[in-house]
């Protein structure tokens, strides 16, 4: 099939970037849409151009690299597909196809599709983990986990940090991504001890990174791949209140 | 001009000797300690940050050393541990199905085909259970039973239950708990995190690895970074042959880069084919997804029994079909090894039975599982796997078998290391799928996690302490003329790869290069091909040098440049890993030379001739390598031919 693509150009930072039209022909249904990239690019560095800069690593949809807004969403038009997953099966010939960078605050653009996302590492650094260093843990079976814990737990740690969610929301608000974390660890009994201290500290940084305040609009949890569920952010939300309520005279909180 | 010379033999002077069970604690009491105060004096440069680099600078950092962590991706947890799907095995025993740290280790010797060291695969099964331990500590939601206790699965080469999984995301999970304390390390301030930053050149002062130039991969900047003691953790390179289950940025530039300044690159040949991938679609195919090894646990592989059988594979009547893996291998059936798997699957494809578009593929069937355990089970198994496989190739594997081919997947071979994980250089260790230690010519499924986080939390954080007793060195800066030669190199060599202003790109020069390994150096080898794959190599390269065209320039963000050096460090590895599997006049595990089978067709071993490891050593650009032979002796697990019938 024959497309037309209008891809967002930006030489760095500090340039305005534009939309720019390439004309790609003969594109397989069976490729990936990165692959259908990965073609233009060839073609364009032989011509002496510039080839077109995204993020991709794993192109199984784990590692969370890759993420491009495809006419208007995030990840492209297929749910629960990342864009390295997206086949050219989901177009037609003919079609007009948006590509665009995330947009947020949060995730300034680096070139092209390319943008920074490091301000997600900082939430985590401010309390997404568990304290245990290594050597210090009990018997694995010392603490049984309910079934249903630890699969509602697996379902949120599924989350793979691609920033769609903050790419569809009208704030730009990452709270889908923080509240993934909170989520699966305030499942488990190993996350109880700094449930609270957590969930406030990755709050801040969230906030502190310029990430928007949540509406719940959910678009969030519409466009992200691993269908994260809104109600993780219900259970952040009450772990927040009662964080800063009753258990504000808790040291540490 | 001979393609190599034999020089010294080597010895892996750190193993400790007495009975095995003694040898991992005996090593940890004789070695030095580093007290507290003097680790916070200490910087560590930490490579990579998968299982093995991830779990390795949180632990360090956790005992009070300096690091500083490397990553070429935009956060360390996207590193590609992430996306191992299946699991990660433990002798637990929690099944009472007669597992222990000896089976473990039984099975591990054996399924690497007698080619891996005794006393570091013990210690590998030794440490395993703790890793579960850690693991679950770090909030790892591990799959459970309904009793609140964890549950495993078989997996490819035991008959015992010992791996835990995390649905198809064991890798993802566990590298997420890695990730984790790695962040708690960098936001207490005791990890410095360079993340989009690729090392580029090791710096070596005194014949010590003491810091490693890097290119900042958004400003073009590079900088020379120092240290006490330097850590490798940046993973195979099965990248190599272009098409692999690789993310496309894995690559082999650090540990190259370490070989040419000195360290030994040991059993470059030994690749791991992976029998579950889903088959190539075309020629715009940019990478292989693998389908989790874990599905033959209720998959049967299957090609219809006569040649050119086109018909719709549900048409196929059950006497029509051939299980070959169970017909052929009886008592381990559809979980053989992978070696064996990807090969049986060849050959039935070469025989004109194979299956798809291309007639390169086999069929993975589930239709007997669903039958006997009703679609809701599967699906809670396998579910994610399903519908990556649906969404790649447009099947709905519940309706129609899936089709499977192998591919290239894991790299047993990597830098030659001792019983410390300390290369051939004096301060630079290297952990994970980049050393060579553990599985030999072979690696058993859900070893790989298992060995990486061995490596990170558990083996490294005591044996670096060793190396660290004598230090802190003396101060390196970037003045020193070894930093300044090895930053002159990188800069020389970026504007060399710019300046060539060619007609093809680079990755119509790495497509070229890969089919040129799957071809000769894949899944099958023979001298004549080997010799051929080696002119055509070198023919390459140079071609490359010439007409390559890399767009842009070095200053900021340039994928173009990134991948030319990696693609020109990939041509020097392939025809190392060529020379290496033409020396290797047997066949083992990975590693099947066509002039070496059985009557039956299986992998015939020469003990006599090459029971050791294939240690490399560089000498000049174009100039024949020397081999250093370590012997392998085996005490406890006698070598046979593997049987798995």
């Amino acid at each position: 099939m024959n497309l037309t693509l209008r891809i967002w150009r930006q030489s760095g930072p500090q340039d305005k970037g534009r939309m720019v039209t390439y004309q790609v022909d003969d594109v397989s249904p069976d490729m990936s849409f990165l692959e259908m990239l990965d073609v233009l690019n060839e073609r364009l560095i032989l011509a002496g151009d510039e080839p077109i800069a995204f993020d991709h690593d794993c192109r199984e949809g784990i590692c969370g690299m890759c993420g491009l807004m495809i006419n208007g969403d995030a990840h492209g038009p297929q749910r629960g597909t990342t864009a390295c997953q997206l086949h050219m099966r989901q177009f037609k010939d003919g079609d007009t196809i948006d590509i665009e960078p995330w947009r947020a605050r949060a995730f300034p653009v680096i070139k092209d599709l390319v943008v920074n996302r490091n301000a997600f590492d900082k939430i985590i650094a401010a309390g997404g983990y568990v304290t245990a260093p290594t050597g210090s843990a009990p018997e694995a079976h010392s603490v049984p986990v309910a079934k249903a814990d630890a699969d509602a737990a697996f379902e949120s740690a599924a989350c793979i940090g691609c920033g769609a969610c903050v790419a569809a929301c009208p704030n730009g608000s990452g709270m889908l991504f923080t509240a993934a974390k909170v989520t699966q660890l305030s499942l488990l009994p190993q996350g109880q001890p700094e449930r609270f201290t957590r969930v406030i500290g990755m709050v801040d940084a969230h906030d502190e990174a310029g990430f928007g305040g949540c509406t719940n609009a959910g678009e969030c949890t519409v466009v992200c791949p691993k269908g994260i569920p809104l109600t993780t952010i219900g259970r952040l939300n009450r772990d927040y209140l009662a964080a800063t309520t009753r258990h504000a005279d808790t040291p540490g909180t | 001009m001979d393609l190599f010379t034999e020089g010294d033999p080597i010895a892996d002077t750190r193993a400790p000797d007495g009975p095995i069970e003694t040898r991992w604690e005996r090593r940890r009491f004789e070695a030095k300690l580093v007290n507290p105060a003097n680790r916070r004096k200490m910087t560590v440069i930490v490579v990579g940050t998968g299982l093995a680099g991830g779990s390795a600078a949180a632990t360090l950092a956790e005992q009070g050393y300096r690091v500083k962590s490397y990553c070429y991706q935009d956060s360390p947890r996207r590193a590609h541990s992430i996306a191992a799907q299946g699991g990660i095995n433990a002798a637990k025993n929690y099944r009472n199905d007669g597992d222990s740290v000896h089976r473990l280790f039984y099975d591990t010797v054996k399924g690497g085909d007698f080619r891996s060291r005794e006393s570091n695969v013990h210690r590998l099964a030794e440490v395993s259970v703790n890793i579960i331990d850690q693991c679950v500590a770090q909030g790892v939601p591990f799959a459970r039973e309904y009793g609140g206790l964890l549950d495993t699965r078989s997996f490819g080469g035991a008959q015992v239950q010992r791996t835990f999984y995390a649905r198809g995301q064991t890798g993802q999970q566990l590298l997420l708990g890695a990730y984790q304390a790695l962040e708690r390390q960098i936001g207490l301030g005791n990890v410095e995190m360079y993340a989009r930053h690729e090392m580029l050149e090791l710096i070596v002062v005194d014949g010590k690895a003491r810091g490693i130039v890097v290119r900042d991969m958004v400003t073009g900047e590079i900088t020379t970074e120092f240290a006490d003691a330097v850590v490798l953790a940046s993973g195979g390179y099965g990248n190599v042959f272009y098409l692999s289950t690789n993310a496309k940025g894995c690559n082999v530039t650090a540990t190259w880069r370490a070989h040419r300044k000195g360290a030994y690159f040991a059993n470059p040949c030994y690749t791991q084919i992976h029998p579950t991938c889903i088959p190539v679609s075309g020629d715009h195919q940019s990478k292989l997804t693998l389908m989790s090894e874990s599905l033959r646990n209720d998959g049967r592989v299957w090609v219809p029994k006569a040649k050119g059988d086109d018909r719709d594979p549900r048409d196929i009547p059950e006497d029509e079909r051939d299980y070959y893996l169970e017909r052929i291998y009886p008592s381990f059936g559809n979980l053989v090894p992978r070696d064996i798997a990807s090969r049986a699957a060849k050959n039935v494809c070469d025989e004109g039975r194979g299956v798809g578009p291309t007639k390169l593929g086999v069929y993975l069937d589930f239709a007997d599982a669903i039958d006997r355990l009703g679609r809701k089970a599967i699906e809670a198994k396998y579910g994610n796997l399903f519908e990556m496989y649906e969404r790649i190739t447009g099947e709905d594997p519940y309706e129609v078998p899936m089709r499977i081919y192998p591919a290239v997947h894991y790299t047993m071979g990597g830098l030659w290391v001792d019983y410390d994980l300390q290369s051939t250089i004096p301060g630079l260790f290297v952990i994970g799928e980049a050393n060579f230690s553990d599985h030999g010519a072979n690696r058993l499924g859900a070893s790989a996690l298992m060995q990486g986080l061995a490596d990170g939390y558990f083996v490294l954080p005591n044996t670096v302490a060793n190396y660290l007793a004598a230090g802190p060195f003396e101060k390196v800066d970037a003045t020193h003329p070894a930093a300044v030669a090895a930053r002159r190199d990188v800069e020389d060599r970026i504007q060399r790869l710019l300046a060539i202003d060619g007609d093809r790109t680079v990755d119509s020069f790495h497509r070229e290069l890969g089919q040129i390994m799957w071809e000769h150096c894949g899944m099958e080898r023979s001298e004549a091909g080997l010799r051929k794959a080696i002119d055509e190599i070198r023919a390459l390269r140079d071609e490359f040098w010439q007409r390559v065209r890399v767009p842009g320039n070095g200053e900021g963000l340039n994928q173009s440049l990134e991948k030319a050096g990696r693609v020109a460090d990939f041509f020097e590895l392939a025809e190392l890993m060529c020379i290496d599997a033409l020396h290797r006049e047997e066949s083992c595990g990975g590693h099947f030379r066509a002039e070496h089978q059985t009557p039956e067709g299986e992998a015939q071993r020469d003990d006599e001739r090459f029971a050791y490891v294939a240690a490399w050593e560089f000498t000049a650009t174009g100039e024949p390598s020397v081999l250093h032979k370590e012997d392998l002796n085996f005490e406890y697990v006698h070598p046979t031919q593997r049987s798995y019938k």
